[in-house]
């Protein structure tokens, strides 16, 4: 086994995220598998850090996690604020951008 | 399991992590597809946490101690949190819906989704097939949390600063869009409720409480009023009024002993 694998395995992760993503409808769901590519990104960034020996894939990766967090705190309000109007968390039904 | 054996032979990593990773890595898969299949999406929301302890210990394993605990801290510990925590205030059981509005859309998505991987993991293997790594035991040598420290107040120290900015906007980003503005018009004062509470129709005491009885102490259970009958105003409304079982209705053997001994 070389380092590899474990690039291989976030390219698995980041696919099925990505499959997620296309195939839910709830938008929670949708927003856990957008957090999963973003770990199968990092598993990826820290696995160079590694073949490259130096740190600044871990503080790419320490970053992605900061914005990463950033990210979910004003989507889930956005999904709530949807949620209020409309009382659905359907991707399908919220189709304009106001009322 | 030959697979394994064979690559533990001419593996360039350490045992332990070879076994550590073939441990984890099938249950970090495994959960992400159960989190993509699950119905309910508070399982998807706990597999999602499995799959992200397991990346956790993998980035342990690759000489990112820090980086491993931030992941189990900020995203197992508070994202996923906040996650369960919308899913209980939008209704967990809010259904998904099965109409495809594209049709084949799934199909579609799937067989992409197979290409994609397929893409990615070749690729990937081509490129780093012959490549060894270099390792951090160098970068970590004072530790790895002080190497970080060291990049990251340094060289990175921008990115840093405008992170913090990033993360107010976020924060006031959320309380705007949680908030919930009321016209005024709608908005009771305490002397309008004063007034309300005393006018007639209003009850100037608080409300009954729910009846405790020897025989019952349910919030069901309604108060009975001086003359016998119960009073509706003592149950809370939200708690669903049921009819008694005939069993239930049935007098207790509390009763008939104490009916004896009188």
């Amino acid at each position: 086994m070389s380092v590899s694998y474990y690039v291989v395995l976030a390219a698995a992760l980041f696919t099925i995220g990505a499959v997620g993503v296309l195939i839910r409808r709830n938008a929670i769901v949708l927003f856990m598998c957008i957090e999963l590519m973003l770990n199968a990104a990092n598993l990826t960034l820290v696995t160079f850090s590694r073949i490259n020996g130096t740190l600044d894939g871990q503080i790419m990766a320490f970053f992605v996690m900061v914005v990463a967090a950033a990210e979910v705190v004003v989507g889930l309000a956005i999904i709530m604020t949807i949620f209020r109007t409309r009382r659905s968390a359907n991707v399908d039904e919220a189709n304009l951008l106001k009322y | 399991m030959s697979l394994a054996l064979e690559t533990l032979a001419q593996s360039t990593v350490p045992t332990g992590e070879v076994v550590t990773f073939w441990i984890l890595a099938p249950i970090a898969l495994a959960c992400a597809l159960g989190m993509v299949l699950a119905r309910n999406a508070v399982h998807s929301a706990l597999f999602l946490v499995v799959t992200m302890l397991c990346l956790g210990v993998f980035y342990m394993v690759q000489a990112g101690p820090f980086l491993g605990f931030v992941q189990i801290i900020v995203y197992t510990g508070a994202i996923m949190m906040l996650f369960l925590f919308v899913l209980m205030l939008v209704g967990r059981d809010s259904a998904e819906a099965v109409i495809e509005v594209l049709r084949g859309q799934r199909i579609a998505a799937v067989v992409l989704g197979g290409g994609l991987a397929a893409l990615l993991g070749t690729g990937a293997v081509r490129a780093l097939r012959a490549t060894t790594a270099t390792g951090l035991e160098a970068a970590n040598a004072d530790g790895n949390v002080q190497a970080i420290a060291q990049l990251l107040f340094t060289r990175y120290v921008f990115a840093f600063e405008v992170t913090s900015a990033l993360l107010i906007t976020a924060a006031v980003g959320a309380m705007v869009l949680a908030h919930v503005t009321r016209p005024k018009a709608e908005r009771v004062g305490q002397t309008a409720r004063m007034l309300a509470r005393f006018a007639p129709g209003g009850s100037p005491a608080p409300k009954p409480g729910p009846g405790v009885f020897a025989t019952s102490n349910s919030i069901a259970t309604p108060a009975l009023l001086p003359d016998g009958t119960p009073a509706e105003r003592s149950i809370s409304a939200v708690v669903p009024t049921r009819d008694l079982t005939p069993e239930e209705a049935a007098p207790k053997g509390t009763q008939g002993n104490q009916e004896g001994q009188q």
